[in-house]
């Protein structure tokens, strides 16, 4: 009788990586559906048009380094990407920003490093970030939310905003508008209650700003329901809008003309909550330790904090991931738990236990 | 009672009811028993037998080779009909030297006899008669009961775990002993306590999914200081480390043995045959292991014979060679496949899966790893998986080593958890083994270059003692020339007047190398003084040795004694001698 050798242990969870992106895939619906509600088909266009890119991408990458092209499509990985991508763009932003964007992710930020688990920045993050320098136009036009339009003025239907997207076809007048971060930044001079007052985005909205508070409960709906199927730990999220919220309050300054802004704002406009449950708790470039995520996650909030106030870019997200994937391997180094046995945490680069 | 939560860990399906559904049984006689010399950490036991030699069930066959090696005896009577290298159950395959007996089929008995008066023997006798039975920790390790049970008397025990965990999923030899053996483990664990000197604290730890052996245990603990302490069931709550923490939320230093921390944890299957060994004279000829999977038709636990091969036990359990997908002795966490039945049953081996596909199918292909820190989260030792893995694809041992790769137990629960499917362990393993084989290197290497500078210095050394005699020899020539100058009657004579100067160089010489009585006096001092404080260390030793030692050793150490007390006297001899000489001279 023979048998096969096989190394131990011999069960296993019935988890797999290809589970688990498409469990992100599934909570980031309430995030897509708030946009969806409050600025129209876009950022739906957005996340199909970057997936098909991203797949094809993907695919053609995998098949010129001579890998299996499916087993690797199958994890779900550059869907992720793409989707991610396609969420943080404007809606109704160009085709060619959207490709221009995801073949940057997929084939420079991911594949050229060496594909899924190898990539020491955010594949998305970096995308973005190429966007948002190379066409600051096109990147910086949101659309007006639903509940701010003009009268007899409705968001563009489906059909019509893929004749925006593909066909150039220029919105109505009065779809597009700034974002809250943006004309809080801008409106110079103003106290912060008279911004609040004068400003539709501010006055009519409960907690944020119009239409973009309710996207950041939907992220943050899903990225509870990643944090309660453990999906990542509270560390990163908790100490990046920790950060945040803590950097807000201390540079509040009773809401002078100067006033970065207040808490809720920060926490509850533009990229927050999505940085928080979907872009900084990607594991691949993130630290690795618990204690590492906590400083990471905490770099991360007070980085987008300094660059939304004293910077020249609105929001800031990601940059600061960028900026905290640089760090992380930095982090990880100094941030080693302290093992069963041992009375001290140790450091990766010393060489003999002290 | 109180106890620790440990970090990590996973919850597995346990599949122990399976096996649980009928009692302990006994499989019919095998033909032929196959008795590995080596089923024990330490060096391999030495055959005392011959080919064809009748021995009964309970004969010594094999003698124990140094301390941490114990003795094998034949599990039933019959025959030597082999002693050679044959297969054994080791995840490499490897041959290794068995005996091999041809059963008689009457299974009888040697005469056997246990202590008459456990509770008056010293725990010396105690801890003999368990070494001579070839009890060794039967919870996997294999480490050899009789000296864990001798920590010396600079680590007095104040605890006593009794490991009846059994968090593997699957097992339940534990589990089904304790159900049915509960009064006999009881004794066994009085035993250990008294060779222990009655420690304190005796626990027994054992997971909240064992009701009916907790319920089993209860009734014969009354009154006997041991409490059956059980926690929430946790892959892996039962690795030594781990179940003292539980237990007492105390870590075992890195590098350390439970016993620097005054504690000792034994497996409650080794509880039982120590009662065995020590009440009824028997030595640990079988064991309970669980023959469980879904490729069997019968699940349930066996009295083994040790050296039954695995395939009789299949044989005897209606086995599907066709629907198994993999054949493991252990559980599905720890256990090492098998790549042939024909391999004995030891005294480490709690059980033998034999899965269908659909319980454990072939694993997937490994995919990239994604660092999502599931691995930590799981890790019971708090290691960073991910990065060792990193590092371990690297090769890079300092990295390994900072990140505390040997303090990982091996438990598994870190590939279990992997979403990306990645042998975490297999690689692990790899790289402890290339770290201590660099190690070895390194010694070896050090140890050449150093031979190689002593070498040198020795070879200089020479170099230079030669130099300064013949500096000295010329020295002294020049000053018998220049004695010769200054005298010149006699350097009339030429020849007569060298050889008179050699001869009184040679004079010079020989009183400078004389020492002076003083001097020779200190010596011999200084050699009584350094013979008494050997004595002295000599006697202490002994002193402290005390009744942990065996006879052999007692033996060593007073020899010892009586050699330094010897010396003692020949240079007190020595001293009094040359006294004596001096004074005479000065008399004369």
């Amino acid at each position: 009788m023979a048998f096969k050798q096989i190394s131990s242990p011999h069960a296993h969870a019935s988890q797999n990586t290809a589970k688990v992106m498409q469990l992100v895939l599934w909570a980031t619906i309430p995030g897509l559906i708030a946009l969806t509600i409050h600025f129209g088909w876009g950022s739906l266009i957005n996340v199909v048009l970057a997936t098909v890119t991203a797949v094809i991408a993907e695919a053609f990458i995998i098949k010129l380094r001579g890998r299996p092209v499916a087993f690797y499509l199958k994890d779900y990985s550059a869907v992720l990407t793409a989707v991610l991508l396609g969420l943080a763009l404007p809606p109704l932003a160009p085709w060619w920003v959207v490709v221009v964007g995801t073949l940057f992710s997929i084939v420079i930020a991911k594949q050229l490093y060496g594909g899924l688990g190898y990539n020491p920045f955010n594949p998305a993050m970096v995308g973005y970030v190429v966007l948002l320098i190379s066409f600051p136009i096109q990147m910086t036009t949101w659309v007006t939310p639903l509940a701010l339009l003009p009268d007899g003025i409705s968001h563009p239907g489906l059909i019509e905003s893929v004749q925006i997207v593909f066909g150039g076809l220029n919105p109505t007048d009065g779809v597009t508008g700034a974002t809250p971060l943006d004309s809080f930044k801008y409106a110079d001079g103003l106290l912060v209650d008279q911004i609040y007052a004068q400003n539709p985005l501010f006055s009519q909205a409960t907690i944020a700003g119009v239409g973009w508070e309710w996207v950041n409960i939907g992220f943050l709906i899903g990225g509870l329901i990643l944090l309660a199927s453990r999906i990542f730990t509270w560390h990163g999220p908790v100490a990046m809008l920790a950060a945040i919220a803590l950097m807000s309050i201390l540079f509040w300054d009773g809401g002078s003309s100067d006033s970065p802004g207040s808490p809720l704002m920060h926490l509850f406009s533009g990229a927050t909550m999505m940085g928080a449950f979907f872009i900084m708790t990607d594991p691949v470039s993130s630290a690795v330790s618990n204690r590492g995520r906590l400083i990471y996650g905490a770099l991360i909030g007070v980085l987008v904090y300094i660059i939304r106030a004293w910077g020249t870019y609105p929001d800031a997200v990601a940059f600061a991931v960028l900026l905290a994937n640089f760090a992380a391997p930095f982090i990880d180094n100094y941030t080693l738990p302290r093992t069963y046995g041992h009375t001290d945490r140790r450091r990766a680069t010393e060489k003999e236990e002290d | 009672m109180k106890t620790w939560v440990t970090p990590g860990g996973v919850h597995p399906p346990e599949n122990k009811h399976q096996s649980l559904t009928m009692p302990i049984a006994t499989l019919p006689l095998p033909e032929k028993l196959l008795i590995p010399l080596s089923q024990h950490i330490g060096t391999p036991a030495v055959p005392c037998v011959e080919v064809g030699k009748k021995v009964l069930k309970g004969q010594k066959i094999a003698e124990a080779n140094g301390p941490l090696s114990v003795p094998m005896h034949a599990p039933t009577s019959g025959i030597i009909s082999a002693i050679e290298h044959r297969p054994i159950a080791h995840s490499s395959g490897m041959l290794a030297p068995c005996i091999e007996i041809t059963s008689d089929g009457r299974d009888k008995w040697k005469k056997h006899d246990g202590f008459e008066d456990v509770e008056n023997a010293t725990p010396a006798a105690l801890v003999k008669a368990i070494g001579e039975a070839g009890i060794a920790g039967m919870g996997g390790a294999g480490f050899p009961s009789a000296i864990k049970l001798s920590p010396g008397y600079q680590r007095p025990i104040h605890t006593l775990i009794v490991n009846a965990t059994e968090c593997e999923p699957y097992i339940t030899a534990d589990d089904s002993a304790i159900r049915e053996r509960a009064a006999e483990i009881i004794e066994g664990i009085g035993i250990l306590s008294h060779i222990l000197g009655n420690p304190s604290n005796i626990m027994i730890g054992i997971e909240d999914n064992k009701p009916e052996a907790i319920a089993a245990l209860e009734p014969h603990v009354v009154d006997t200081g041991i409490s059956v302490v059980s926690f929430p069931t946790k892959y892996p709550s039962g690795g030594e480390k781990q179940l003292i923490y539980i237990l007492t939320g105390k870590e075992i230093p890195s590098g350390d043995l439970p016993a620097d921390i005054g504690m000792v944890c034994v497996n409650i299957g080794t509880t039982y045959a120590v009662k065995r060994a020590i009440v009824d004279g028997e030595p640990l000829i079988s064991r309970v292991t669980t023959m469980t999977g879904d490729a069997c038709g019968i699940n349930r636990n066996y009295e083994t014979l040790i050296g039954t091969s695995v395939s009789h036990m299949l044989a005897n359990s209606e086995f599907n060679q066709d629907g198994c997908s993999r054949l493991v002795m252990g559980g599905p966490m720890m256990g090492f496949s098998l790549t042939s039945a024909d391999v004995p049953i030891v005294k480490t081996t709690n059980c033998i899966l034999a899965p269908s596909y659909e319980e454990i199918p072939e694993d997937d292909p490994a995919q990239p790893c994604i660092r999502c820190g599931m691995c930590a989260e799981a890790c019971p030792v708090s290691l960073l998986p991910q990065q060792l893995f990193w590092y371990s694809q690297a090769d890079d041992h300092e990295r390994l080593e900072a990140h505390n790769l040997f303090d990982c137990i091996e438990c598994g629960a870190c590939s279990y958890v992997c979403p990306s499917n990645i042998p975490l362990v297999q690689h692990y393993r790899h790289s402890k083994g290339e770290i201590q084989k660099a190690r070895a290197e390194k010694v070896r290497s050090d140890h050449a270059r150093e031979r190689f500078e002593f070498h040198q210095q020795r070879i200089e050394q020479a170099e230079k003692d030669k130099e300064a005699k013949r500096a000295a020899r010329r020295e002294a020539a020049e000053q018998a020339k220049a004695k010769a100058a200054a005298s010149p009657d006699k350097s009339a004579s030429t020849a007569g007047g060298g050889a008179a100067d050699i001869i009184a160089a040679a004079q010079a010489r020989a009183a400078a190398k004389k020492v002076s009585p003083e001097q020779q006096q200190a010596k011999f001092e200084r050699s009584i003084a350094g013979a008494e404080m050997r004595l002295q260390m000599a006697e202490e030793k002994l002193a402290d040795a005390g009744e942990g030692q065996t006879d052999e050793q007692n033996n060593i150490l007073t020899a010892a004694v009586e050699g330094a007390r010897q010396k003692l006297e020949q240079a007190k001899g020595r001293l009094a001698e040359h006294i004596k000489q001096h004074n005479g001279e000065q008399v004369d």
